[in-house]
Formats: C-alpha cells, structure tokens, sequence
C-alpha cells in the first residue's frame, strides 16, 4: 500500500481525545473493540534469567505456556471482558524464525482453548525482532536479518489459527546515528536520524509487514522508537541527558512512529511507545500505552499520564519467577486489570474527563517529558505537525513545537524546570531555530560526524 | 593560575583547542610530560567526573571532557613513552555475545579512561574468545563484560571459564556489570567484581590496577 500522508488530525476538539475510545477502533474476531469505549489490559512477559539455546527452548516454551494458561485463569476469574498478551521475542527467537513461529502457535493455541471452553475473550501480539544490526548487515531490506523477520512474521500469521494474531515491531532503523546523537545530545543529528533515516525506514518496512498481515489476515498494530526515543528517556531518568532532550525527541519519535499507520497499519499501537497519544492524534488508530504498570520493566517520570488516551493498558515486560501471590506475570496482570476496570467505571459514571485530568496533572506538573504527554498539549502539536508535509518538515516542526511548549509551560509556571534543564532548553531553542529548510542541507552539517552511518545500506541518496 | 590548573579548566569545559595549546606550551616550556597528565589532564577529568557523580554535570559535558583530553593525551603520548611511563592499567571491555545494548558499557569505558587506563573497546556481541584473546595479546589488568538481558548474562560464566582454561585467571580480574546484574550473581559465577554504575566502575577499575 503506497503510503498516505495525513492532513489533520484525527481529533479536533480535545474533549473527544479519551482513553478507550479511538475514532477507527479496532474490531477483534472474538467481539473486542479496542477502541471502541473500553480499556483492555495487555499483558508483556519476558523469561527468568536463563540462557537460551536448542537445550534450555523446551523449558522457555514451557515458561511461556505457563504464563499464558494462568493468565487466562486469572482473566476468566476477574471476568476481564477481554485483554491481550504480547510476546516480545527474544533475540534469538527471530535469528531463529521456527522459534518464533512455534511460540506464536503455542500461545494462540492456549487462548483460543480458553475462548472455546471458558468464553473468555483473548487475543495475542507478537513482536519479532529487528536484527538488522552489526557488521554482517550490509542492507536493510535484503539477507538474512531482514529474510528472518519476514518469516517469523508469516509464519506466525499461518499459525495462529482462530486466535486474533496482532503484529508489532521495534524497528531500530536511524539508531546508529541516534545513539551518538543522544551522547551528545546534538539535536540535529537526533533530528536527522529521525526525519531522514528513521521515517523512511519505517516506510518500507512497514509496508512489508503489512503486506504479510493481509495476506496472513493478523492485524497490523504498529511500532515504537524504543531504540530511539525510549533510550532517552531512560538516560534522563538516570540523569545521563537533560529531561527536555528526551520529551523532545518524543514528539519527533510521534512523526516517525506514525508513519506505520501512513502505510496501512490499524493499531492498536505498541505499548512501549510513549509517542502513542501523537499516533493517536494524528491517525485516529488505538494505541497501547503503559505507566507506573511497567516499572517491573524500567522506571519512569510518567507513570499516570500515559493513561490518558490508551486503548490497551501495558506493564511492559515482567520476568516469569515466583511472587508470594503467585506467578509475577499473573500479579501483573491483575494489576492492569483493576487499572482499566478503574478506567472504564469512571467513563461509565460520565467521569471520564475528570479521572484524565487527575491523570495528567499528577505527572505533568513536574516533568517535561510527561509534560508533552497531556492530552491538550499533544493536540496542538499534532495540529502543527500534519501543517508540514514530508519526513523532514514534520520532524522539525516537531522539534520545535515541543520545545515551544515546554518553554510556555515552564514559563507559565505550570511545568517545574530546575536550572540545569533551563539552561538546556534555551540551548536547545538555539539550535531548533538553526535547524536548515532540507534534509540535504542538514546532511551537510552533520554527515562529517556520521560515520556509523552507511546511506547505501538504507537505500538513502546521501554522500560522504 | 598554574599550567596545570588552566589545563584542567580547560578540561572540564572541553575545549580541545584550548588544551591542545596549553599542553604544547607545557612541553615546550620543559614541564614533566607525567605531571601534565596527572596534574593537569587527569585532575580535569577527576572534577568533572565527580560532577557528573553529583548529577551536576550530564554525560556530553563528560564526553566533551573526555575528547579534549584525548586531544592532550595524544600530544604527550610520545614524551611519555620515551620516558617509560605506561597506561596506569589496561582493560578488555564489550557487551557480550547476543546482546547490542552498548551505551551502558559505552559510559563504562569512557569513565575509565577518564581515570586514564587503557581501555580496548570490544564493541557489541562479543564472543567469548574475544575477550580472553585481548586479555592475553595486550596483558590486560581487567576483563569487563556488560549484558543487559536475562538471556545473555548467563554468557559471563563461560568467559570466566574460559580465562581458567586459558590459564590467565590468576592475571586477570573479572569485573562486570549491566541492568539485570547483581553482586550476588557476581559471587555465582565466580566473577572479582561488580559495580552498579559506569563512576563507580571506573574507580574501582582504577583501584584495582593500583592507579
Ligand atoms: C535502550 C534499550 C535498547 C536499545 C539499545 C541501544 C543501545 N545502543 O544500546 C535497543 C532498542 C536497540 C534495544 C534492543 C533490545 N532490547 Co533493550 N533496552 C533498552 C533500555 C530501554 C535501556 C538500556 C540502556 O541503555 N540503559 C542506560 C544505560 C546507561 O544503563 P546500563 O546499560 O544499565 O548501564 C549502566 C550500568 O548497568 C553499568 N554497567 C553497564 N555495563 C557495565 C559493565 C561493567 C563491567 C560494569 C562494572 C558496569 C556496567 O554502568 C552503566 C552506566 O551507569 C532497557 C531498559 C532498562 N531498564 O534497562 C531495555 C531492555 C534491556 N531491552 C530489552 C529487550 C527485550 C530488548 C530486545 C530483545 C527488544 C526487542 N524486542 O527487540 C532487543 C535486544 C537487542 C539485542 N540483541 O541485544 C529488555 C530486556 C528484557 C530481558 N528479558 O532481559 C529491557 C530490560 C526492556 C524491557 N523492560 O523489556 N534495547
């Protein structure tokens, strides 16, 4: 599918903008809607430590059946309405694409016995990796890293039997350059990886997956920048780079992140994806988001607000070993489960807005990442992205939209900024205003400090 | 203001231009080429390094720091060489095999020659082989390995296996690190050390080759 730009956003007027209802929910085999009024959780897991190899997969299978099998007991004895598992794979459960593919059908499997028997409504996620780094990579979109991914993707989609298969990824394309950028947070580098690296990139690949989820009939959800976006916000929580470098970089992370649904992707979008209320804004598409429920995983300045507009309710990842209630996977999962149980009765009672605005204000006021995060802030810059049109335009705009934002709110008073940050921000204003009207003039500026970075890989005009 | 002091400051501020200036001045005024890294360079890095310790300072000022003193150690390189003053320890480090998560051991690195040991760079997804190699060829003080999956920790047991077979355990110290690492599973696998972030990985780097 040729890729479409969106014009506008999906939301107009702010009060529309709520968690649980998206403007193109999306319609489950089973009778979920996401989207359509309510919250499902979704659950992530992850293995204990153990290494993985042709002697130890029987006992990871064994791990992923158990977390499945008892997360539907506990979803049937809570009369979830429905909710959805993700399995993000591991490494080398892609460079292995029969693993991937037979943990797909393991899973489906189980859920789809527990429908049968118990009316529970379930469906599955698979994330595969994106392999597509280190020396032996010569090209992005061909050879073994790429053919690996593809497979674990089709031969997921024929496994899943009558079990709702969703398919998501997080594609690193951009992150080479990205890294150094966040080292030094050099803002036109980070913007040069996402507009004219990132962006692209998600274009083809994109457009591969969704290829697969048609022809597979799976739903094509979406994918985050964790390699880019998430990597900063969890240098800033360690106090390694300024806090207005990653909100920054998280809006800009929105353009790129959007681009999956620009080439036919549905949502629901993918959990760790901070950027997802801007994907929401801007498709209208449901989207995955997770909060405090994820700090088994890594720690956050935004623990409520991403609650605001999500769709599905996520923890993230948890390690399967014993807590004193039971497995940590299921202990996690009640967890999500009362979250939106909490989320759908305020709607019920019409308190839908009020309980968003708690939301918001109880992270906002104190971080600048969660800051970009409200609901009225995400609008308005949405708004100013779909102006532009282009990777690069939009990038930029988001770029300096959100400092803008951040710059008002601290002003104002309404967003706390302590010193540090407030020296950077201006620094950063600084160097938004420079930014060049190309891409190809940014390369320029930046191409003597890429060397990581190989254009023909990636199919990319630039030169050296 | 001393030679050594305005090296410093131009250190801590990353200037390389800056350092490169002075430090050529000091050589040409005879200054002892070890005392312009220890009193100067090196003093330089140690401030900024505990302001970066103090979340005073964020990473790019470290590695702006970290850049000029490269520039002023590379100046002084060969005065300390015929004068015989060697790397004050030499360290193996990467992220083990499996694993891509640089940037933690990125940091690592960075800090420990910020205390000026020599540090080889053994990138991401390093087999095992690769680091006891290293060790040997270039007489390696500390092996140091970073993983941040559950799945690929479980490779720091074999390279400290393979050490003992190698038959240079008794030479080299295990040092290792990461998010899902501990000092219990330190103990475990038989491992020397392990710290929890890049600073504090650093001095005791330093610590340990008697720096
Ligand atoms: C950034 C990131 C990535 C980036 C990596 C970018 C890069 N160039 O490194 C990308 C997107 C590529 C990535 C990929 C993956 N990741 Co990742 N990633 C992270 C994340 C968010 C942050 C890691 C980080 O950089 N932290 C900042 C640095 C500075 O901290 P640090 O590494 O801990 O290092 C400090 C200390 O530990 C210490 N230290 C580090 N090394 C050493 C060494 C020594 C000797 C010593 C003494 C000290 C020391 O000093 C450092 C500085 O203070 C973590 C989340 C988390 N909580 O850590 C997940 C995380 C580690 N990733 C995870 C996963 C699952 C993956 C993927 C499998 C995801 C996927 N679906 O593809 C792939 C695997 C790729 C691979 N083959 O390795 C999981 C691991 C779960 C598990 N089962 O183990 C985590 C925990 C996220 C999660 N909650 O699910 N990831």
């Amino acid at each position: 599918m040729a890729r479409k730009e969106y014009t506008s956003t999906a939301y107009t007027d702010v009060k529309d903008f709520i968690y649980g209802s998206a403007k193109n929910p999306v319609k489950l085999k089973n009778g979920m809607v996401i989207g359509g009024g309510d919250v499902y959780p979704e659950l992530n897991f992850t293995l204990p430590t153990m290494s993985l190899n042709d002697n130890t997969w029987n006992t990871a299978l064994d791990h992923y059946r158990e977390i499945i099998t008892k997360t539907c007991e506990r979803a049937y004895e809570l009369e979830c309405p429905g909710f959805t598992c993700e399995l993000e794979t591991l490494p080398a459960m892609t460079f292995k694409p029969e693993w991937c593919i037979e943990v797909t059908k393991v899973c489906c499997e189980i859920i789809s016995d527990f429908q049968s028997k118990k009316g529970i409504k379930g469906a599955f996620r698979i994330t595969p990796n994106d392999n597509r780094e280190g020396d032996q990579v010569t090209h992005m979109y061909k050879g073994d890293r790429w053919d690996e991914t593809m497979k674990a993707f089709e031969g997921s989609g024929k496994v899943k039997g009558d079990t709702d298969l969703i398919f998501a990824i997080e594609t690193i394309g951009g992150k080479e350059i990205h890294d150094d950028a966040l080292m030094m947070c050099d803002l036109k580098k980070a913007v040069f990886a996402m507009g004219a690296v990132a962006c692209p990139d998600m274009e083809k690949i994109w457009t591969a997956i969704v290829d697969i989820a048609h022809k597979t009939n799976t739903v094509p959800g979406g994918d985050t920048a964790c390699g880019l976006a998430n990597t900063a916000m969890v240098l800033a929580e360690k106090n390694y780079i300024p806090r207005v470098f990653a909100a920054m970089d998280r809006v800009m992370a929105g353009v790129r992140s959007v681009v999956a649904m620009e080439v036919g992707c549905t949502g629901p979008d993918k959990d760790c994806g901070y950027e997802g209320p801007y994907v929401k804004a801007i498709s209208g598409n449901p989207i995955a988001m997770e909060g405090k429920t994820a700090s088994c995983a890594h720690l956050s300045a935004c623990g409520n607000i991403p609650m605001c507009v999500c769709d599905l309710w996520s923890n993230e990842s948890v390690q399967n070993i014993q807590l004193l209630s039971g497995i940590a996977p299921v202990a996690s999962f009640e967890t999500l489960e009362y979250d939106c149980r909490m989320l759908r009765t305020a709607k019920k009672k019409g308190w839908g807005a009020q309980l968003q605005e708690v939301l918001y204000d109880s992270d906002s006021l104190i971080d600048p990442h969660a800051w970009i995060m409200r609901p009225d802030v995400v609008l308005e810059i949405s708004k100013g992205i779909v102006k532009e049109t282009g990777y690069y335009n939009r990038v930029k705009a988001a770029c300096r939209l959100s400092l803008e934002s951040i710059k008002k709110g601290s002003d104002s008073g309404k967003l706390r900024l302590n010193d540090k940050e407030k020296d950077w921000l201006g620094q950063l204003l600084t160097a938004a205003a420079e930014l060049p009207d190309t891409a190809e003039k940014l390369w320029e500026e930046v191409k003597d400090d890429c060397e990581k970075f190989d254009p023909k890989k990636y199919d990319l005009p630039y030169e050296f | 203001m001393s030679v050594f002091a305005e090296i410093s400051e131009q250190i801590q501020n990353g200037k390389v231009k800056g350092v490169k200036e002075l430090v050529q001045k000091a050589i040409d005024e005879k200054v002892n080429a070890k005392d312009i890294l220890e009193k100067g360079l090196l003093a330089g890095m140690d401030v900024i390094g505990e302001k970066f310790r103090k979340n005073e300072v964020f990473v790019p000022q470290v590695l702006l720091a970290a850049r000029a003193m490269n520039a002023g150690t590379a100046l002084l390189k060969p005065l300390l060489t015929q004068a015989g003053v060697k790397a004050s320890g030499k360290v193996a480090i990467g992220t083990v095999k499996g694993d891509l998560h640089d940037i933690g051991k990125n940091l690592v690195k960075l800090m420990m020659e910020g205390k000026g040991l020599e540090v080889f760079d053994l990138g991401a997804n390093v087999d095992p082989e690769k680091y006891i190699e290293t060790a040997k060829n270039e007489n390696c003080n500390i092996i140091a390995m970073s993983a941040l999956l559950t799945t690929t920790m479980s490779v720091m047991p074999e390279v400290v296996e393979a050490a003992k077979k190698a038959g240079i355990r008794d030479k080299v110290k295990i040092m290792i690190g990461g998010a899902p690492i501990t000092q219990t599973y330190c103990d475990q696998i038989g491992a020397d050390y392990f710290t929890p972030d890049a600073a504090s990985a650093a001095d005791l780097a330093a610590k340990v080759c008697g720096a």
